[in-house]
């Protein structure tokens, strides 16, 4: 019996073949580590001079590019090491100025035309590349309070502003705002308003005591996600701008589960900073200094960031740093490190608004951050995490005019804290405040080491176990081998086209299925060699030995695979990685194993004596 | 090389392996109980720092240090090289504990280059403890539910007490030496599971064939021919499994020994398990011919056109 290999099979072994060669390719062109210039406002575009400017910078600190590509807005300046990667951004960044963002980057040196077909490397992890990995957890019970101090707020504005007389407007500790109205008349015309205003985002519970009417205002069902969602995705907003003002390339910046985000920066080294900046949660207030005569339920009290003074301030906020359009941190007369502030329309209408009719009085500008300490418990020994709100006047001052949507304030401690608030009051503030509850740091050169090692594991797994199969298997184990580098092949290829994230446990997860992967090829020549002392012709005995073999391959990978999507669910990061090489690489050497070494075997041997030492 | 099919009388050692089966996962259970995991900060929470020194420091020195600028509890070792250096500290410690312990070292004088920091909060840590436990669960009940479907009931408890077997002894071996424990060691515990699996369903997958083809219907007979036509395949896959772990254990780094190791002892262990275990479970349960008398028709699926 003459066995034919069927020609779409051998045609789909050709054609993917040659598609894998074509999309793993460009991971034998290694990116440059290189330095990317954009402009940091809308407004101004990078130029011709600006780059020049920064190579003139290079020049002078005796460092040479090996390339520099400028296309339409960026540019992108190529270095031959790390090192002087790192060394050129601080030397460009400070010969260009806060104008322009520099970030460190790695352009792609993989030729046209296999970019024009979209075949790009693996990306590499962070444990491969270097870099930061956050993991952030947003105070959403905060998210729901502030939101309801902002409604309490609202709220007393509009029934001021509609002449509906009220006593108080409570926001309770228990996520409730009760509002207090003289009789039941004006209650009800307090509550159509308010229902009418916020359709749908309360519940109302009406309440007679003390003489008075009261109205109790609830979240509506589903409201709370609403706000916490929003929050998450406020917050994730705020990071994305404040991870550009970084000045990272290829950042991520992602939601995991109901309430947390990660955040990870590739090649990243001042990790002190890019925390700071991140996790900041400084916002800043505007409030109106009380009168001696506003009633003490208005007013709160509030610490100078300075000193120990205080001041009596009104509750109601007039504007927050939510508020701010732009801001730019300079120098006053004197040399004291200031920041101007541009105000977005609505923020200034309201500036505008309370200044008119406040000129002469004190505004005070507050600075909010969210901290977290840790207190043991003296008994248990118990950590518990304590989160506060650390809040200061960092300046007190007179109106002398109507302010409008420009003004600078001052009182702030250095230039450095003066340019970190500018930079967080334009990236935005955070909706809620945010806690790191993971942090992993990889050096650059732990990474490139992580490489190396990854590379030798592979390689000397490879050479050892192809050995071992022309030791044990002979010409078939030639073929296997084939079928092995192929199956490599394959795997990159398939990563690299899905932009999998490589990782060292993901290296390993290649090397394991480079040792794992001959099985399925064991599993065929055993039989076969079997089905020969049994007596069958060769062309039967292979044909026998594929066939019978196959639902055993399939049993056993399938099983793998299992556990490899289990452990890609549940694992994270770097494990993620190496789950999901092993899955990619059970699929590709199922493959393998059953098309690209049946076309060898029936190719060779198919019609053909099978010679007794080859197998 | 070649080798003819065997005829090593396995069964006949079968009281021997299991009762050696039975002291190590008795063991095993001891020293889990007793020693306990030594788990790493993935799943505890803390701070750790690895720190490249320009050269090796006493390391004595580096930890009073510590103590002095206020990490009491900084726990201070070298990490493969002496010039490089691992520093533990507690869980109470703020995510910026790293930063300072950096800056309190440089300011004593060292010339140090961060290699790597990790924070984990003890709320995560506890979080990917359950997770990990979790997954090891699930990853037990899909496996004995697919082979159970692919199989008969009988393998499928004959495989997962092979599993458990294998788990139980690369847990108790981290036990007994105190080995680090961390989310990559739950993924190679759980890669074992994927292995020895593998291995349990080609010598089950060998056992029920032969009950079906063999004329006899002696199990012990049917269990020994199974084992010993499919050892040259399972001593080959095993070989080359271990021999590219063993490139990883050697070659990979500080970062993923452990994990190359947990892997190693489980492919190991996984060999032996599916010799063994797998085939004595289902000799303790009667398997017979019986057992398999619905043919299946996998044997039908043919991928010629």
């Amino acid at each position: 019996m003459i066995q034919r290999f069927s020609l779409w099979k051998t045609i789909v072994v050709v054609v993917s073949l040659i598609l894998g060669t074509l999309y793993g390719l460009p991971n034998g062109f290694p990116d440059d580590p290189a330095v990317q210039i954009t402009s940091n406002r809308s407004t101004e575009v990078l130029g011709e001079l600006d780059v020049i400017r920064a190579e003139d910078a290079l020049k002078d600190a005796g460092i040479t590019p090996i390339a520099r590509d400028f296309e339409g807005a960026q540019a992108l300046i190529r270095f031959d090491s790390v090192e002087t990667q790192i060394k050129a951004k601080s030397v460009i960044q400070a010969a260009l100025g806060s104008d322009f963002i520099v970030a460190l980057n790695l352009a792609p040196t993989t030729p046209e035309w296999l970019q024009s077909i979209g075949a790009s490397p693996m990306k590499l992890g962070l444990d491969l590349r270097g870099g930061v990995h956050f993991l952030m957890e947003v105070d959403l019970e905060a998210a729901v309070s502030q939101r309801l101090d902002a409604y309490g707020s609202e709220i007393k504005q509009m029934l001021r502003q509609e002449r509906i007389r009220f006593r108080s407007v409570d926001v309770k500790p228990g996520g409730e705002i009760e509002i207090r109205f003289l009789n039941e008349e004006t209650r009800a015309q307090g509550v159509e308003r308010i229902r009418s205003e916020y359709s749908g985002v309360f519940a109302y519970r009406e309440e007679d005591r003390d003489g008075a009417a009261f109205i109790n205002l609830l979240l509506a069902e589903g409201e709370q996600t609403n706000i916490e969602d929003y929050a998450v995705s406020q917050n994730l907003t705020t990071l994305r701008n404040r991870v550009n003002e970084l000045g990272v390339s290829e950042p991520l910046v992602q939601r995991q589960g109901r309430n947390r985000i990660v955040v990870e920066l590739p090649g990243v080294q001042d990790t002190a900073t890019a925390k700071r900046v991140l996790g900041a949660t400084a916002n800043l207030e505007f409030r109106l200094e009380a009168l001696p005569d506003t009633p003490v339920r208005e007013t709160q009290q509030f610490k100078f960031r300075a000193n120990e003074r205080v001041a009596q301030l009104e509750r109601d906020i007039i504007t927050t740093g939510n508020s701010v359009s732009d801001a730019r941190s300079s120098f006053d007369e004197n040399g004291m490190p200031q920041v101007n502030i541009n105000l977005d329309a609505s923020g200034g209408r309201r500036m505008a608004d309370v200044t008119k009719t406040s000129v002469g009085r004190r505004m005070a500008v507050i600075f909010i951050e969210s901290r977290t300490r840790n207190e043991v418990d003296r008994q248990t020994g118990e950590v518990t995490q304590i989160r506060y709100k650390e809040q200061g006047i960092i300046s007190l001052a007179t109106i002398q005019a109507v302010l409008g949507n420009q003004f600078r304030i001052t009182g702030l401690d250095n230039s450095r804290e003066a340019s970190e608030l500018a930079l967080l009051l334009r990236a935005g503030a955070l909706a809620a405040p945010i806690y790191f509850v993971e942090e992993r740091t990889i050096g650059p050169s732990l990474g490139a080491e992580n490489i190396e090692r990854g590379l030798n594991s592979v390689i000397i797994g490879f050479v050892l176990v192809m050995g071992f199969m022309i030791v044990f298997y002979r010409v078939f184990g030639v073929i296997a081998n084939v079928a092995l580098a192929v199956n490599l092949v394959l795997l990159i290829a398939i990563m690299s086209l899905f932009q999998a994230v490589l990782t060292l446990p993901g290296i390993a997860g290649i090397v394991l299925t480079v040792g794992m992967a001959v099985d399925a090829n064991v599993l065929i020549f055993s039989r076969i060699r079997e089905e020969r002392t049994r007596g069958l012709a060769d062309p039967q005995a292979i044909r026998v030995g594929f066939e019978r073999a196959f639902v055993t391959i399939l049993d056993s990978n399938i099983t793998t695979l299992l556990v490899a999507i289990i452990l890609a669910g549940i694992g994270s990061g770097p494990v993620k990685g190496f789950a999901i090489t092993l899955a990619i690489g059970i699929c590709t050497s199922l493959f393998t194993a059953t098309l690209v070494t049946r076309l060898l075997v029936e190719g060779l041997f198919g019609h053909r004596h099978l010679p007794k030492w080859a197998l | 090389m070649r080798m003819a099919t065997p005829s090593i009388n396995f069964m006949a050692g079968r009281q021997i392996a299991g009762l050696i089966s039975i002291v190590a996962v008795v063991a095993s259970i001891a020293l889990l109980a007793m020693n306990g995991l030594s788990f790493g900060l993935d799943f505890t929470g803390g701070s750790l720092v690895e720190l490249e020194f320009a050269e090796a420091p006493a390391l004595e020195s580096v930890r009073e240090i510590l103590v002095n600028s206020g990490f009491p509890d900084a726990v201070v070792q070298a990490f493969g090289a002496p010039t490089d250096v691992v520093i533990r500290l507690a869980q109470d410690n703020a995510p910026k504990a790293g930063d300072d312990v950096i800056a309190a070292l440089q300011a004593a004088g060292f010339e140090v280059d961060l290699l790597r920091s990790e924070f984990v909060g003890s709320a995560v840590g506890e979080e990917l403890r359950e997770q990990g436990g979790l997954g090891l669960l699930l990853a037990l009940g899909i496996v004995m539910l697919y082979v159970a479907f692919r199989f008969q009931f009988k393998f499928s408890v004959g495989a997962v007490i092979a599993l458990i077997h294998d788990v139980l002894i690369v847990l108790g071996i981290f036990a007994l030496f105190g080995l680090d424990f961390d989310l990559t060691v739950l993924a190679a515990v759980l890669a074992v599971i994927g292995y020895s699996l593998n291995d349990s369903i080609v010598v089950s997958d060998r056992v029920r064939e032969n009950f079906r083809i063999m004329r006899t219907n002696d199990p012990l007979k049917v269990m020994n021919d199974s084992i010993n036509q499919t050892l040259s395949r399972t001593l080959a896959t095993s070989m080359t499994t271990l021999l590219v772990l063993l490139a990883l254990l050697f070659l990979g780094g500080e970062l993923i020994h452990n994990f190359a190791l947990a892997l190693t002892i489980g492919v190991a262990v996984g060999t032996y398990s599916s010799i063994y275990v797998v085939t004595a479970t289902l000799l303790l349960m009667n398997i017979s011919r019986d057992d398999l008398l619905v043919p299946e028709k996998e044997q039908e699926i043919d991928d010629r056109p």
